[in-house]
């Protein structure tokens, strides 16, 4: 991977997983999983207009604003909602909503696809389940370009 | 045997009945200790475990442990005997195993275990959901093991395990299709819900009827009574008396459950999982599909 276009947050959080053994990662998951923030106010009861990520088996919901909440313009911020039962799911999703908001459109336009592939997860969760996090940083990324243009 | 068969009424009905333990059996074989009694947690998702689990039960992981890294297929006598021995399993070990969906991951566990002729292998009736409704403890705590010794044993394929060429030569004789209508019909080619799992054709194998897995569970994730299972299977499946019945679904973990069902608490002698299942039948060549909501007729060729 390029590292050049990979932000800081996202290259700390692939070294910290990758610097655990199996086990240890699967409990910086669990971390992250319970990190996951709950949805603003404005979008609790309203998850289903929210976008379903379809690659993730758990029911997982996300979205993303650009430039809104008092960010600047092109600040985007990513927000998703998973049940308890789904703590993997959970953590795919904070691990991206804490990666990637804060980030400028084209910041997050530009995070490699296979991102996911790359943060020592595969062995983990499986190669099946890490699949559901690279939909989810597609569906993320195709959000943030249907928002820019 | 090592732990008692519990007695539970509504067991009794079943042709194995030492097959399930209920949520109260297993508080009671806590509490006592009773010893080489190990509690398995087997779910969909990895992490579920790690978020509070049975006091004392280990984990395995379908995915990580018991599926082939490389080869499409379960692992084989020494990595079984070393996941066991490792999971303070010893071959005569009273194995219960619970887990998420009403025991959907857990009953495909059973069922690997079962392949390699693990004697005294039980489901907790109800599962992970049950337990934790009628509030008993989790704890986050990690289990301390104290590993054993399991002898390296093969792997029997042929018992309960079907590959295509068994369903093939099967044609006509009862076949069970366990996924949800629309894979069934070809509408779609995955579970409502379920990422995409790669199969190239939408349907079902010819003459396979469709009785979704979760028809076997009640609300509450415990399995129905056997006179329930006997109106859905016997009945409404058209299984009757016969001798050889073979299950499928996508990649085989839902038909696991059907084939708990069929193999041990209706009790037919001869119950194969078919687990190349759809993922494999519906991308193969010159395999025979209907698709549509009616079981189609065996194809003469």
């Amino acid at each position: 991977m390029n590292d050049a276009t990979l932000p800081a947050t996202l290259a700390e959080i692939r070294d910290d997983f990758l610097a655990l053994g199996q086990k240890d990662r699967l409990q910086l998951l669990l971390e992250f999983s319970n990190e996951l923030p709950a949805l603003p106010e404005r979008l609790q009861g309203h998850e289903d207009e929210l976008e379903r990520v379809e690659e993730c088996q758990s029911p997982v919901f996300i979205t993303v604003t650009v430039g809104e909440d008092g960010d600047a313009p092109d600040v985007v911020r990513m927000h998703a909602t998973a049940p308890r039962e789904a703590p993997t799911t959970r953590g795919f999703a904070s691990i991206l909503a804490q990666g990637l908001s804060g980030l400028t459109a084209a910041q997050v336009l530009a995070v490699p696809a296979d991102y996911p592939l790359t943060i020592g997860l595969s062995e983990a969760v499986s190669p099946l389940r890490i699949r559901g996090m690279v939909g989810m940083l597609g569906r993320v990324q195709r959000q943030v370009q249907a928002a820019v243009s | 045997m090592t732990a008692p068969v519990d007695p539970s009424e509504k067991f009794t009905a079943y042709a194995h009945p030492e097959r399930l333990v209920s949520t109260e059996w297993l508080q009671e074989q806590l509490d006592a200790r009773t010893p080489d009694l190990v509690v398995v947690e087997s779910d969909e998702d990895v992490l579920l475990y790690e978020t509070g689990h049975i006091p004392g039960a280990v984990k395995i992981d379908w995915h990580t442990d018991l599926n082939d890294p490389v080869q499409r297929d379960y692992i084989d006598g020494e990595a079984f005997a070393e996941l066991l021995g490792s999971k303070g399993i010893g071959r005569e070990t009273t194995v219960v195993v619970y887990g998420d969906k009403n025991n959907w991951w857990a009953a495909y566990a059973l069922w690997v275990f079962s392949l390699f002729g693990h004697e005294d292998v039980r489901l907790l009736d109800g599962g992970r959901a049950k337990w934790i409704a009628e509030d008993r403890a989790l704890t986050t705590d990690e289990t301390a093991v104290t590993p054993a010794e399991y002898p390296v044993v093969e792997r029997i394929d042929t018992e309960i395990r079907a590959y295509k060429d068994d369903v093939l030569a099967h044609l006509g004789k009862p076949l069970i299709d366990v996924r949800s209508p629309g894979e069934y019909d070809g509408s779609r080619t995955t579970a409502p819900d379920y990422p995409e799992e790669g199969a190239l054709r939408g349907g079902h194998v010819p003459t396979a009827v469709n009785i979704p897995w979760a028809t076997a569970a009640a609300p509450d994730g415990t399995f129905k009574p056997r006179a329930e299972l006997d109106a859905i299977y016997r009945e409404g499946a058209g299984i009757g008396d016969a001798d050889e019945v073979i299950a499928y679904c996508r990649i085989g973990e839902r038909s696991s459950h059907t084939w708990f069902v069929l193999q041990h608490l209706l009790g037919y002698d001869s119950v194969r999982n078919y687990d190349g299942s759809w993922t494999e039948w519906g991308s193969a060549v010159r395999v025979p599909i209907v698709q549509g909501a009616e079981p189609g007729t065996v194809p003469n060729r």
